[in-house]
């Protein structure tokens, strides 16, 4: 079972100041700007002729966590792969701890931690024998694969299928060991390419909990995700990114300021005029789902807004099937910020392209 | 100093030479993939049926219409037939490679601090011991349907010397061919089109005096036909001639050039 308190102590202790982690302090007095973990500067990258990344910047402190946030094909997976040393930048500058991730690839290898967004594990090995490997191609000593092997395995609440081929896992077990992997080392840094994508609501409270464990020991993360709230309940700071650039940046506050903390979504009847409804309910960032006949709007009034808006639109003769409050999904950080859905700027940026 | 909690050491990792890392790496992943012969058992019967058959086939049915001069035809084939599954069963790099690079695992390997020949040199490893197990099979089996070698105790060494050279020496082309295909399906191929046809034009089957000028030619003097007709002269007493030195040339000179390309092409290959 995996119990509400992993035990700090279970994840690693990077950032705290300790004694005795000689390699470490090494590493923070190499770093130039001090705190900075990560710095991301002009980024560029492109593939034949499909321009992915253009020019992106960010940093991120020592034990915080950035997310990046951004729909399908907006440059998140290659912007990890350049930072964890799969992809040469074509240019641009990215620092893990002040080292070049394309002159120092090495020396920044043995700091970093990468769970990609797809499970690179061994299907024909057991989950202990795929932490043994990793473990010892980190190069730690036998005594210390074998403890921290049995501490990840319980973390993850893997014991019981340790012995068993990972083929035979499910894909939350296989995001969870593939996490676990990347973790066998305790690396300062870590990379979480879309870590709760395709879990189950348990699966991902366990996921975010540990992420949130590993935050709190001192360990860097930036995680990708598409999730507004998963941003929100995990990261310090939120980059949002689409078709290659930066389209906005802050804290969660900072940037819910700008969309609104939460949405009041009414749902039209199919017997009802949609495009009637839209004019009456004429408020503040009022975002239009015609598929699904919904109208969302930033909360504000609170149950005096809630009334108007329906007394209008009952006024009007519309049918309302369903009301209810939500917080923003990406979707509303997307309509608010360049004024289309994930969808339609995906079509734009292709037509660009093409153009 | 005082223990401190549970991780604060855990980054102090071994510390040995860069050599040793090397040694250490190569045998993590030698060990991993070793570790797939026994959990994937239809690669291994694969190796060791397929020449099987082969060999039944070329004994009981083309058998009676080859002539093999002065030996029996049993006594001649053994060669060929062990040398052609040393080859198929060395080819299993190209594909296990192909595979490690399309699955989301290679990714893992290339973000750690270790060698870049290590993931290669671990296939390569499997598939001698994968050959040796096979090669074991094959050499048993040839006794049963009647294999009368002449080989005394040095003639043994050398047969297995070269055999561990060849097996080595295919299975670094074959990593090449690995890391230059685009599929799994074309790694699947590319071992028989090269293959077949180096075992088939040789003195593995059938003696080459009957082949046309260029094929015979051909035929005479490539690598695999020099290590047929010296493994066959060390088990069966037939005449070596240059074979000998020539088979153990070929195959050292093909592991010099081959691992150097191998790995620079997988640094290459993973880094774009
Ligand atoms: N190896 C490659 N060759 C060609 N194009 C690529 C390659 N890798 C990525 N791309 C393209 O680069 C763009 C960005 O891809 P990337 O994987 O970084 O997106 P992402 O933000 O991770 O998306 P997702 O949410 O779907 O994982 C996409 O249009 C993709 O098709
Ligand atoms: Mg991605």
């Amino acid at each position: 079972m995996v119990s509400a308190d992993f035990g700090i102590s279970l994840l690693s202790t990077h950032g705290t100041g300790k004694q005795g982690m000689v390699h470490h302090n090494r590493l923070i007095e190499n770093q130039a700007p001090a705190g900075n973990a990560i710095v991301v500067k002009g980024l560029i990258k492109s593939f034949k002729r499909l321009k992915v990344l253009d020019g992106i910047d960010f940093v991120v402190k020592q034990g915080t966590v950035l997310a990046l946030l951004g729909p399908n094909g907006a440059g998140k997976t290659t912007t990890v792969h350049i930072l964890g040393t799969l992809l040469l930048p074509d240019g641009g500058k990215a620092l893990i701890n002040g080292l070049d991730v394309v002159k120092e690839a090495n020396r920044v290898r043995s700091l970093i931690g990468l769970t990609g967004q797809y499970a690179a594990l061994d299907e024909y090995l057991t989950g202990t024998e795929n932490l043994h490997m990793i473990g010892r191609l980190y190069r730690l000593s036998h005594r210390d694969i074998k403890r921290r092997t049995r501490e990840l395995l319980e973390l993850f609440d893997l014991v019981e299928a340790s012995n068993r081929a990972v083929k035979t896992y499910s894909g939350g077990m296989r995001r969870r060991l593939d996490l676990a992997v990347s973790l066998i080392a305790s690396p300062p840094i870590i990379f979480l390419d879309e870590p709760t994508t395709g879990l189950d609501p348990r699966s991902r409270l366990i996921m975010w909990n540990i992420i949130k464990q590993l935050v709190s020991s001192g360990t860097t993360i930036l995680l990708t995700t598409q999730d507004m709230d998963e941003a929100d309940n995990l990261a310090d700071r939120i980059v949002v990114i689409n078709g290659g650039k930066i389209i906005a940046e802050g804290t969660a506050d900072e940037l819910k300021q700008r969309i609104g903390s939460e949405r009041l979504e009414i749902t039209v009847s199919e017997a009802s005029n949609f495009d009637e409804a839209k004019k009456v309910v004429d408020e503040d960032g009022l975002h239009v789902d015609s598929k699904r006949r919904t109208l969302s709007v930033v909360t504000k009034g609170g149950v005096h807004q809630l009334k108007q808006v329906l007394s209008n639109l009952d006024e009007a003769g519309i049918n309302v099937e369903s009301v209810s409050f939500r917080s923003p999904t990406l979707d509303d950080v997307f309509l608010t910020l360049t004024g289309h859905t994930t969808e339609q700027s995906k079509g734009e940026t292709k037509a660009q392209q093409e153009g | 100093m005082e223990k401190p909690s549970s991780f604060t050491t855990d980054k102090q990792t071994e510390k040995h030479s860069k050599f040793f890392w090397t040694l250490s790496d190569s045998w993590t992943l030698t060990k991993r993939s070793v570790k797939h012969i026994t959990r994937n058992l239809d690669q291994l019967f694969s190796v060791a049926l397929f020449p099987m058959m082969f060999f039944l086939l070329f004994r009981y049915v083309f058998g009676g219409a080859i002539d093999t001069g002065n030996i029996s035809y049993v006594n001649y084939l053994v060669a060929g037939i062990f040398v052609q599954m040393l080859a198929f069963g060395a080819n299993y790099t190209t594909m296990n490679l192909a595979v490690d690079l399309q699955r989301g695992i290679v990714n893992r390997f290339r973000s750690l601090p270790i060698a870049r020949s290590a993931l290669i040199v671990g296939h390569v490893a499997a598939d001698l011991v994968r050959n040796i197990v096979s090669g074991l099979i094959v050499i048993g089996v040839s006794f049963l349907v009647g294999f009368q070698p002449v080989a005394g105790p040095t003639d043994w060494v050398l047969v297995f010397g070269l055999a561990i050279l060849f097996s080595l020496a295919i299975s670094w082309i074959s990593a090449i061919m690995g890391l230059l295909v685009k599929s799994i399906e074309a790694a699947q191929w590319t071992g028989f089109i090269v293959i077949f046809p180096l075992t088939f034009v040789s003195g593995a089957f059938v003696p080459t005096e009957t082949m046309p000028d260029a094929l015979r030619f051909f035929a005479e003097n490539q690598p695999l036909t020099h290590v047929i007709e010296a493994i066959r002269g060390w088990l069966v007493g037939t005449p070596i001639g240059n074979s000998g030195w020539l088979a153990f040339a070929w195959c050292t000179g093909i592991i010099i050039v081959a691992m150097p390309v191998a790995t620079w092409l997988f640094r290459r290959k993973t880094l774009q």
